[in-house]
């Protein structure tokens, strides 16, 4: 069993060498015999599964190795193989890179930001009064449950040029003037903005997970460490993080794939046009795909991005992996 | 020096707490903000909502941007699909998920890991990437634009991880009850019909008003796949712009009618979706 877990237990072509690992532990208390019904039972999902991801993802595939526009969506024209020249068209644009480093910048702050913010509010929160805590947990479900669409709307409100209430405090402040100013009048100030709003949502899901870790870190580990002279940070170091390290592992590969797939929020942003300033790896896709009508360049894009995420997403399978063992 | 004179921690404590406490608040005040700032907007005069030197405080009390929210544009029609697309997708959900949960939980086979692995990787492809073939398959199945073929679609959002946390609920429940009521004489429907479906409920309730969430705010598929006469309501409210430009204090009420709703579905559940959510992960 142990053996099982430390091994990268996530490569898929490995059905056929170990049969026999699995049928080591028999079932407790199952009588023989039930191998069909556990597929029986799967059988609608994955089914359903097939249909609507694995089919399009294999279409994603291959659409993106072929010539594929109006036309050949309409069906006037069949969608011809191009081979790679869809990936060496995409690859050679400079524009693609400049938004595949804008992705990587942008999602890398997010996750920095979301992760060390919620580990911070939720040790805050062990420290806090009673009260204090069930406010702040108020507020945090309040701007979770959020939809997006009303939380991308409410920032947009907020960050207005000319009625926002942010330029209107700022301008509180002495020698500042910032009425009329518009926040996204350039990129990187208004990705700024965004990567605000992405934060703000993402925080409270942090918080909570962290804070229903922390409450299992055993109170003695942490008196034994202080009592060996260990200081607040060393505690935390030596005694929290490594307690909470699996939870860490999950919530930080979820937030980078959340946040490459940041799309409504800059899209709805932007009404709908995201200036190239604006473009993150999903818009680029989404806007060569039904803009330019070139599907073929966009499933390119989108493949791309997958790819790039595929090294978080090996670690975050290891780690659910561990979870579903370890039941 | 103080450890000598001070024999426990005790007054230090106190005056330190306060200073968390300050700090607590003032992550209160900044998370809660916009929220605080969507009602304040939503319910004040709208001449008062473009006043450039904004009150933080309430200026009054009025209906009368909700009105003009429902004037704007049909708000009922964009409601009621949504509500059809959500609750279908939830229905079927949970039925399919709970199956495979019960599989990959309950049962040891061979390919239990690459079921596993296959569920989760679903999860790890961002919803944006897929939309381009969904949208060719939704067009060949002639399930463009028809709310059936968006509920199918939704389902590859919700049911990776109804079946991942219907998992966490299912483990939590000990097999020797189940095993118990075998030996009483019930069959192993009769056993999970009776002792673990019971047991089950709260877990399940939960998964689905998250997964109803879930598909209830979608915006990007809701948008690609259905026309502007069949829209659903995060459509509705991400399109709220009109000829005189954007009105700010009706769209927070717009935006208000969305949210409140969902922040209250969302208050009842996050309890227990936490504890699912992360049932083992620390084990681990």
């Amino acid at each position: 069993m142990s053996a099982d877990t430390t091994t990268p237990a996530m490569v898929p072509p490995r059905q056929a060498p170990p049969p026999p690992t699995v049928a080591e532990k028999p079932p407790r208390g199952r009588t023989a015999g039930g191998a069909g019904i556990p597929w029986l039972l799967l059988a609608p999902c994955l089914l359903i599964l097939a249909l609507v991801f694995g089919y399009p993802l294999v279409r994603l595939v291959t659409i993106s190795f072929q010539k594929f526009g109006q036309s050949q969506l309409w069906g006037f024209q069949p969608a011809e193989s191009v081979g790679f020249d869809n990936f060496t068209t995409v690859l050679a644009d400079g524009d693609f890179w400049a938004v595949v480093v804008r992705t990587i910048v942008f999602a890398a702050g997010c996750v920095i930001f979301t992760m060390v913010a919620g580990m911070l509010i939720a040790l805050l929160l062990q420290r806090v009064s009673g009260w204090v805590k069930t406010l702040v947990n108020i507020a945090l479900v309040a701007s979770w449950g959020m939809p997006i669409i009303v939380a991308t709307t409410v920032f947009k409100w907020l960050f207005d040029a000319d009625y926002g209430i942010l330029n209107a405090l700022l301008s509180k402040l002495p020698g500042v003037e910032m009425i009329g100013h518009n926040w996204f009048a350039s990129g990187p100030q208004g990705l700024a903005v965004i990567m605000l709003l992405v934060v703000w949502g993402a925080i409270p899901f942090v918080v909570i997970t962290l804070s229903a870790g922390l409450t299992q870190v055993p109170k003695e580990l942490e008196e034994a460490a202080w009592l060996d002279g260990a200081g607040a940070w060393g505690v935390f170091r030596h005694v929290t993080l490594p307690i909470l390290k699996p939870i860490i592992v999950m919530l930080t590969t979820l937030s980078v794939i959340w946040d490459m797939g940041v799309f409504p929020q800059v899209f709805v942003m932007r009404n709908g046009h995201p200036e190239a300033e604006f473009q993150l790896l999903t818009t680029y896709s989404y806007d060569r795909a039904f803009v330019v009508n070139d599907y073929a360049q966009g499933s390119a894009i989108a493949l791309l991005t997958v790819l790039l995420l595929l090294g978080v997403v090996a670690v975050y399978m290891r780690q659910m992996l561990k979870i579903g063992e370890a039941e | 020096m103080s450890t000598l004179t001070t024999p426990g921690p005790t007054p230090v404590r106190r005056k330190s707490k306060a200073g968390w406490n300050l700090l607590g608040l003032l992550v209160f005040a900044t998370a809660g903000f916009p929220v605080y700032w969507m009602l304040n907007t939503a319910f004040k005069p709208a001449k008062d909502a473009i006043d450039p030197d904004p009150s933080l405080l309430p200026t009054g009390l009025t209906l009368s941007n909700f009105s003009r929210a429902l004037d704007i544009a049909d708000f009922w029609g964009p409601v009621g699909r949504s509500l059809i697309v959500s609750l279908a997708v939830v229905v079927i959900g949970m039925v399919v998920g709970m199956l495979a949960a019960l599989a990959i939980s309950r049962f040891a086979f061979r390919g239990r890991k690459i079921v596993i692995v296959g569920i989760l990787a679903v999860q790890m492809v961002p919803l944006v990437a897929m939309i381009i073939p969904v949208f060719l398959l939704l067009n060949d199945l002639d399930q463009y634009d028809k709310l059936s073929g968006l509920i199918i679609t939704y389902l590859t959002l919700i049911l990776p991880f109804t079946v991942w946390t219907l998992r966490g609920f299912i483990v939590n429940i000990p097999r020797e009850l189940e095993e118990a009521a075998m030996v009483d004489g019930c069959s192993r429907t009769g056993a999970f019909v009776r002792v673990v479906f019971p047991l089950l409920a709260p877990g399940m309730v939960a998964t689905s008003v998250y997964g109803f969430i879930q598909a209830w705010n979608e915006y990007l598929y809701a948008l690609m796949l259905l026309s502007q006469k069949n829209q659903t309501a995060t459509v509705w409210l991400g399109n709220f712009t009109t000829k005189h430009g954007t009105e700010y204090a009706p769209m927070m009420a717009g935006s208000t009618m969305m949210a409140v709703p969902i922040v209250v579905l969302f208050l009842l559940v996050q309890r227990k979706m936490a504890a699912g959510l992360t049932a083992g992960a620390v084990k681990g």
